[in-house]
């Protein structure tokens, strides 16, 4: 059963909530508002069940096994929110004196340095507030870079077809033009193209280690000799930073600048579009061109860089220093988890991945790269089934709900035909992966059996199949009352 | 297996092409690309006039699964873009070969068509890919 919106429950009889009316704001009478206030008005009790019961029609980490491809959809420690939530930090005012906030500034300093040591930088800057945002920084320092040598020719950014959207859109918007490289039938980037390619015009390379594909690419180190050759730099897109934490370093891979998606891999709620950080890190060259603020300690005292400090730097990208919280809760767990914690969370991420995808494959499924070992997330295709049956993917996608399971990623990589890219992540227990690979054949089954059934898929959801063309095209977002038309969201 | 008309010729990139009467050449995605997109929500067309070289990407065309690019098979001019994928996008869907064609264009040298794959040999093509 569909819940209503909570202006469906309005009466004006019922409320919640008594406002003081003789509370006069100290406002010119000209802009004080006369005409009522568009609000839901419903008892406490209403407001309390309707958003308990849309919590409970909800898909969510705390419920079921999440095994969204490329997102890193893990568990995130309860003990990192509420030590992130400390009335301490909470109620520090972000222009406060840096006199008043020394124990602030002092955790994010020490969350620099150790995401410096994590990914092997020379430098970290905590100011951008999303993995995007990163991204833009990152390509931003690179352009800067070479500006500031007079080489103003290099405005080609090398992206390869595996590569996340987000590569060439961030490129394209840095103004640099993108050269995308086809990767090989292993999976590895077509390093004879790369050759090709690179040269005076190349800014860079933007990369993800392990890729899309879930694979590790082992030409990595080539692939860097051949761009620092021809006087690139390489990007590091930290989106599957999980599958490396504590075991290798984009640093000594070769990478120039690194984007960390803190609230995929560092323990903040992600997926619902809330607050992200896009923390960046750079080697010793790019160092004068990051983006300020940064946490910097002289003399035993921490300051906040500045742009007087920093000339060259790319600037500010929001009007304070990233996303407090995610940041407070990404040092909680940094500090939690210690060297030998990080190393843990790659070991599991990718001992599960290579457990769910063996277990697949010898239940009869197809694996996109069946010769290689899986890094933190593997592809299935159901390329065949999709031919005998008609089921497909998506199909698939939407069946999995009825048991319980969240979807993984459907349709990406574009490179594989009717995928799902499966991320069981580090937290799940043998037996949710179990279970996961019991209902895929049961679904690969009913596929053979009564494919219209399956296409029908999800039976058991309060929604059924959406329309999502409908949705596309013409999203209705609003809600408008019936009775008067008029817009009340 | 897809709709492969004889009439037309193909690109590796899922593309048709059709010589018309008055020597300008229609261009739309075929049958299979449209089959493996999904249902189309979007298309952006190019303007008449634009001046396209080989392998420009001069449309985009956005499904539920993915946005791509249209890239352009031969040099010339665009002559017309087929306004009514603007309101229905589903055309593409529908109807590939026909409502659903993309842009029309005035090719530098008419003489690139013969460069394309013919029915036969994108059969073919399509064959290997699908297998």
């Amino acid at each position: 059963m569909t819940e209503p919106l909570i202006f469906e429950y309005s009466s004006a009889s019922r409320q919640g909530f008594v406002a003081d009316s003789d509370a006069r704001p100290n406002l010119l009478a000209e802009v004080l508002r006369t005409d009522e206030l568009m609000l839901p008005s419903a008892s406490e009790l209403e407001v309390v069940r309707h958003y308990t019961r849309l919590s409970q029609q909800n898909f969510s980490i705390d419920t079921q096994f999440y095994p969204l491809g490329s997102c890193t959809m893990k568990y995130n420690p309860r003990v990192c929110n509420r030590l992130a939530m400390l009335p301490q930090f909470l109620g520090r005012h972000p222009l406060g004196p840096v006199e008043h906030g020394q124990g602030y500034l002092q955790t994010m300093f020490e969350l620099q340095e150790m995401l410096q040591v994590a990914t092997g930088m020379a430098a970290v800057s905590l100011t951008p507030m999303a993995g995007a945002q990163g991204e833009f920084a990152g390509v931003a320092m690179i352009r800067a870079y070479h500006e500031s040598r007079g080489d103003e020719a290099r405005n080609q950014i090398i992206v390869p077809d595996a590569a996340h959207g987000t590569n060439p859109a961030t490129a394209t918007m840095c103004g640099c033009e993108v050269v995308e490289i086809p990767t090989r039938e292993d999976g590895d980037l077509d390093i004879d193209r790369l050759r090709a390619v690179a040269g005076s015009n190349t800014a860079g390379i933007m990369l993800t280690n392990p890729s899309t594909l879930g694979l590790f690419e082992r030409q990595i180190e080539e692939i860097a000799a051949i761009i620092h050759a021809a006087g690139g730099l390489l990007y590091y897109d930290g989106a599957n930073l999980n599958a490396i934490l504590g075991k290798t370093l984009p640093g000594d891979m070769g990478f120039d600048v690194i984007h960390m998606n803190l609230h995929k891999t560092f323990s903040t709620p992600h997926g619902g579009g809330g607050p992200g950080s896009g923390a960046v890190g750079v080697t010793e060259r790019l160092k004068p061109f990051l983006p300020v603020p940064f946490v910097q300690k002289v003399d035993g005292r921490y300051t906040w860089a500045t742009e007087e400090q920093y000339p060259q730097s790319i600037g500010r990208l929001s009007a304070f220093m990233g996303n407090a919280g995610v940041l407070l809760r990404a040092y909680v767990y940094m500090r939690m988890l210690g060297r030998t914690g990080m190393e843990r969370v790659s070991d599991f991420a990718v001992l599960n991945a290579n457990y769910l995808m063996v277990c697949l494959r010898e239940a009869g499924f197809e694996v996109a790269f069946p010769e290689r070992r899986a890094s933190h997330e593997f592809i299935v295709s159901l390329k065949q089934i999709a031919r005998e049956t008609g089921v497909t993917a998506m199909d698939f996608a939407k069946a999995l709900l009825d048991y319980g399971f969240h979807a993984p990623t459907t349709y990406f990589p574009l490179l594989v035909p009717e995928c799902l890219l499966i991320e069981p992540t580090e937290s799940e227990s043998r037996r949710s992966l179990d279970g996961f690979v019991a209902a895929m054949a049961k679904i690969r089954d009913a596929a053979y059996s009564d494919p219209d059934t399956v296409k029908q898929a999800p039976l058991t959801m309060p929604v059924r199949r959406l329309d999502d063309v409908h949705a596309a095209k013409q999203p209705d977002l609003v809600w408008q009352s019936a009775e008067s038309g008029q817009r009340k969201g | 297996m897809s709709e492969v008309p004889e009439s037309c010729l193909y690109t590796k990139d899922h593309e048709w092409l059709r010589l018309e009467d008055d020597g300008s050449v229609t261009v739309g995605i075929t049958d299979h690309a449209q089959e493996a997109l999904g249902e189309l929500v979007f298309v952006e067309l190019p303007e008449a006039g634009a001046g396209l070289g080989v392998g420009d990407a001069c449309a985009v065309i956005e499904s539920v699964k993915a946005a791509s690019d249209i890239y352009c098979p031969v040099a010339g001019e665009v002559t017309e873009a087929n306004a009514s994928l603007t309101e229905e996008p589903e055309l593409v869907n529908s109807s590939p070969y026909g409502d659903g064609w993309v842009f029309r264009l005035r090719p530098e040298d008419a003489k690139a068509l013969d460069q394309m794959m013919d029915a036969e040999s994108y059969g073919r093509f399509l064959a290997e890919v699908e297998d």
